[in-house]
């Protein structure tokens, strides 16, 4: 079983490197997003620190969802999607072992580069481990909703649309979470309630939308 | 030995002494020797049937051909069987592990064959062949290092038909296995065939084409669309 899921991330990473120049958009996504921002608003330290934590986030969320729609539609397309349902390992362990590994190209790279961002935008030091601690909670979160609305939307063709639309109304409260905890560490107060709700869904997340992303592959896979 | 036909399935096999005491749904198949089991087992897509629901008893050593013109629902059968697709109506009991080989390859074209393969030993975690010995099987010896998409149609079947041998697995259903292979290749699939069931392993296959010739004469089963012109 444990055997089953090392393979499928071993393989899954594999492949990301072999398609280097995918598995870097989200740093290139970050990047561009903390350049450009700057040329747009003006450069001064008062106001980007200010927009700090909502311009990280909305860079980590981009990046997370550049790369759904390559979650599951390549198996879909060569077969080895329905193998999953083939071997004695339970599906669901099969979906969080690609998220996991959805989380390691998309996610840990922003969290990776999340304090270069921070110095980049004057974020005031004494929020940066709060900012790393919401990327750590709320990442894993984004790459979940978005594994079940690419589940959701791989029977479509061209679906990305339909996922974004999808996608957005649920990311809403992990983002006013994770900024709302990033910005109160930057004004000096604690950040603990913003980041025990963002807890509360990502364990919440975890134990259902494994099944649930199971239920909606299972349909597409017709 | 008694020769018992029920309708679409035909098994071979001695009565059990509790057989005439089973109620009538069980009695068609010895549950003890058949692998994957299926008692009229049906698939609906929108509400309709797509095949008129079969029974199907894998029995260890035995072979099933499953034939039907086009459309008649033998894809969906085996996937069903592979438990690839939930059955709408019947009931399914399996007792080994399970390998399925459909239209499609699944292998991954950026990965090499040898990759490939190891994934698919690891995947299921019952190492059979080693992966050079397989691939030599297969006729394609030498090509290891070859990325899977350069390799043509049916090299790819061949391909498909190395990850059936490096992984042990009691049950095989193949999807139209003589599709796109030449001659020699129609020739291995029966030779692999041959060489499993005579090691206590059990294979479904559907095909429309070539007919297996095996060794030991396989069951037979034709299955019928079941959709009606009511359908719109």
């Amino acid at each position: 079983m444990t055997r089953a899921m090392l393979a499928l991330l071993r393989r899954d990473l594999r492949l990301a490197v072999r398609h280097g120049g995918e598995s870097l958009m989200p740093l290139v996504f970050l990047f561009a997003v903390l350049i450009l921002v700057p040329l747009g608003v003006g450069p001064g330290p008062n106001l980007l620190s200010a927009i700090a934590p909502g311009m990280v986030w909305v860079a980590a969320l981009l990046a997370s969802l550049l790369a759904l729609e390559h979650l599951f539609r390549p198996d879909l397309d060569d077969g080895t999607l329905e193998q999953w349902w083939t071997g004695e390992t339970p599906v669901g362990l099969l979906v969080m072992t690609r998220l996991f590994s959805h989380w390691l190209i998309t996610g840990l790279p922003v969290i990776v580069f999340a304090p270069v961002a921070a110095q980049m935008l004057y974020l005031p030091d004494r929020a940066l481990s709060t900012l790393v601690v919401s990327l750590l909670i709320g990442t894993p979160l984004l790459s979940l909703i978005g594994g079940l609305a690419s589940a959701l939307t791989l029977g479509t063709n061209r679906g990305s649309v339909l996922l974004s639309i999808l996608i957005f109304p649920l990311v809403v409260p992990v983002l006013i979470f994770a900024t709302g905890a990033v910005s109160a560490a930057a004004d000096g107060l604690s950040a603990r309630a913003h980041l025990g709700l963002l807890s509360a869904l990502l364990i919440l997340a975890v134990t259902l939308i494994p099944l649930a992303t199971t239920a909606a592959l299972r349909l597409n896979i017709e | 030995m008694v020769r018992y036909s029920n309708k679409q399935t035909i098994c071979m096999f001695r009565l059990p002494d509790d057989y005439f005491s089973r109620p009538r749904a069980r009695r068609h198949c010895l549950p003890m020797k058949a692998l994957l089991q299926a008692d009229q087992v049906g698939f609906t897509r929108s509400g309709e049937l797509v095949f008129e629901p079969a029974d199907v008893c894998l029995n260890a050593g035995q072979a099933l051909v499953i034939s039907g013109p086009n459309g008649s629902g033998k894809t969906t059968l085996l996937r069903v069987l592979a438990g690839i697709l939930e059955p709408a109506t019947g009931k399914l009991s399996r007792s080994a592990s399970l390998a399925f080989l459909g239209h499609l390859a699944a292998v991954k074209g950026d990965l090499s064959c040898r990759e490939n393969l190891e994934f698919s030993t690891r995947f299921s975690g019952q190492p059979g062949m080693a992966v050079n010995r397989a691939m030599a099987r297969v006729g394609l010896a030498g090509l290891g290092l070859r990325p899977a998409r350069a390799l043509s149609a049916g090299q790819k079947r061949r391909l498909g038909l190395a990850g059936l041998l490096v992984a042990r697995r009691d049950i095989w259903l193949l999807d139209e296995p003589y599709a796109s292979l030449d001659d020699a290749g129609g020739e291995l699939v029966d030779q692999l065939l041959d060489e499993h069931l005579a090691g206590g392993g059990t294979a479904a296959l559907s095909t429309h084409q070539r007919q297996p010739r095996l060794q030991t004469d396989p069951d037979r089963l034709v299955i019928r669309a079941a959709l009606r012109e009511s359908v719109r």
